[in-house]
């Protein structure tokens, strides 16, 4: 995306003064609801408000050391990290998987997307009460699979070494779809001869073929795909405040839901706000790498 | 041959792993409570009965109304604000024009949960929270539409501009007869992919609202999960039926526009 001035046309002095006019309330918006309360939020972290205290004291940096040692917090780094390790690969190779199957089907190609990307559209609240009925230990139809193979009655969301992974299979339900037709599209611009052309130099097999145009040719679509499904798995919160609410004993606690306790349960504000900054940190690591795919994707 | 058979049986139990909540969802709402954990007889459909108890127990049709109400009056107020800043961007030379994109750039990067504490403190001060006007403030602008915009609206030849404004046509007339409907494809793509998110959004709602009767669906299906405490089965999935079922069926009907939509605003 190139920053360049449009060509400067000759412009009537009258269409200058629009230019403002229409930029304003976009303008006093981003001011609203971006730069006062990230600037406030700053602020906040460096204080120990809480919601109603009358005085204010300013700690300095001493909400960013406490959370550094609070175990809560960092229990919930690197729950939230176990979950992202899980939904990243999980959701990216089934939606690379899938794109590669549903790419060939000619006449049922539309049939498999709208199955595929049911769950992108669903509202997750509604289908996360579906799925703990599902694996329910003992009321479940999940439990027939459980007990077929063995396993006997298996607690998906109270046990504390399963609940992660449980939560984060939900999670790669959900977003399979959603990377899928990204792959597809990647796939759908990989030009023909180019097959053609490999087969020529003796590539003969499917696998053969995919790893020396589809996967090198996919690059950039995967690297997007990466991105994405990254920084919404580092977002999870909506099935760990339905299903679990952090528990079985702070086992699925993640990021996001740690800080809703602290600034809108406990009302501890200062400390929630520097951890809300913590949080900032990571997002815009992820979102760094994510302008740079993009910025791949779109030139590609 | 058998590649391709075995393709459609991976495909076909992927599919069926994707689809398994929503068969059981449905199937489930027409069965009676003592028959749910029971095989499937033909004794088992008892009609609408758990969508009745369903829309008794909790208001679910006033949180749909809700959902309605909080999705419209944000992307009426989204587009209106970002169509103009997007065109001033594209076409307008101003001062500040440069910085503006560079802040929009940024705010790009910054998702909800971030400004939401002093969000909430100023509206908590002004004495707005558990109202519509807090559950859409913080998305009236989309700094995502304004940056899809610009791209569209770039595109667009100068020369009709140039041209129109030697007409005499007024800028305001430019933008809503020319340049928007040049651009329709993102716009609707864009107002599929923001119904959508806030139609879905849970963590916003949580925050400001503390009142029933205010709830969208989401916060709504809280609410109603706990009032019915699990015993019934029946009346909790006919009850996510009815939530689920606006956008699904939205869905299925305009298959293309929300794909396209959904995955052309994948940045979020």
């Amino acid at each position: 995306m190139s920053l360049a001035l449009a060509a400067p046309a000759p412009v009537e002095p009258f269409a200058l003064r629009i230019g403002h006019a229409y930029a304003a309330p976009a303008a006093l918006l981003l001011a609203l609801i971006y730069i006062v309360p990230v600037s406030v939020l700053i602020w906040l972290s460096l204080t120990d408000y809480t919601l109603g205290a009358v005085d204010i004291r300013f700690l300095g940096l001493d909400n960013f050391s406490r959370a550094l040692a609070d175990p809560v917090f960092r229990r919930s780094i690197t729950n939230t990290f176990a979950y992202v390790a899980i939904v990243l690969p999980g959701g990216v190779l089934l939606g690379l998987g899938a794109a590669l199957l549903v790419h060939r089907r000619i006449r049922s190609r539309s049939l498999w997307e709208v199955i595929y990307f049911l769950p992108v559209t669903s509202t997750l609240i509604a289908m996360a009460t579906v799925w703990q009925f599902l694996l329910h230990p003992r009321l479940g139809p999940v439990r027939e699979i459980t007990l077929a193979l063995g396993l006997g009655e298996v607690a998906f969301l109270s046990d504390p070494a399963l609940v992660l992974p449980t939560l984060a299979a939900i999670g790669i339900w959900q977003l399979v779809g959603f990377n899928m037709i990204l792959f597809l599209a990647g796939l759908s611009a990989i030009p023909r001869d180019l097959y053609e052309a490999a087969a020529l130099d003796g590539a003969s097999g499917g696998i053969d073929r995919f790893f020396r145009v589809t996967w090198p040719q996919l690059g950039p679509t995967t690297m997007f795909v990466t991105v994405t499904t990254s920084i919404t798995a580092f977002k999870v919160f909506d099935t760990v405040r339905v299903l679990t609410e952090g528990g079985p004993a702070g086992a699925s606690e993640v990021l996001l839901y740690v800080i809703y306790l602290e600034g809108f349960q406990y009302f501890r504000i200062g400390y929630a706000a520097a951890l809300t900054l913590i949080f900032l940190a990571f997002i815009l690591a992820f979102s760094i790498l994510q302008a740079a795919a993009l910025d791949r994707r779109i030139h590609y | 041959m058998l590649g391709r058979i075995v393709a459609l049986v991976v495909l076909g139990l992927g599919g069926a792993v994707m689809l398994l909540p929503f068969v059981w969802m449905v199937l489930t709402s027409f069965r009676p409570a003592a028959a749910v954990f029971e095989g499937f007889g033909a004794s088992a459909f008892i009609g609408f009965e758990n969508y009745a108890r369903a829309l008794t127990t909790a208001p679910l049709l006033r949180f749909m109304l809700n959902g309605v109400i909080v999705c419209a009056g944000i992307l009426v107020v989204q587009l209106a604000v970002a169509i103009p800043a997007a065109y001033a961007l594209a076409k307008l030379p101003f001062r500040g024009r440069g910085l503006l994109f560079g802040l929009v750039l940024a705010a790009l990067c910054i998702p909800i949960q971030v400004p939401a504490l002093p969000l909430y403190l100023g509206l908590a001060h002004t004495g707005l929270l558990d109202t519509y006007f807090a559950m859409m403030f913080p998305f009236f602008l989309s700094v995502f539409a304004i940056f899809l915009f610009r791209q569209f609206f770039k595109s667009f030849p100068d020369e009709i501009i140039q041209a129109a404004r030697l007409d005499g046509v007024g800028e305001f007339e430019i933008v809503w007869r020319f340049v928007v409907p040049a651009a329709l494809p993102a716009i609707a793509a864009f107002s599929i992919f923001s119904i959508v998110a806030h139609w879905n959004d849970l963590y916003w709602p949580l925050i400001v609202i503390t009142e029933t009767r205010l709830a969208p669906p989401p916060l709504g299906m809280l609410y109603f999960r706990d009032a019915e405490t699990g015993s019934n089965y029946g009346a909790l999935m006919a009850g996510a039926t009815i939530i689920t079922a606006p956008l699904v069926l939205a869905f299925l009907v305009a298959r293309r526009r929300f794909i396209e939509g959904i995955t052309m605003t994948g940045l979020k």
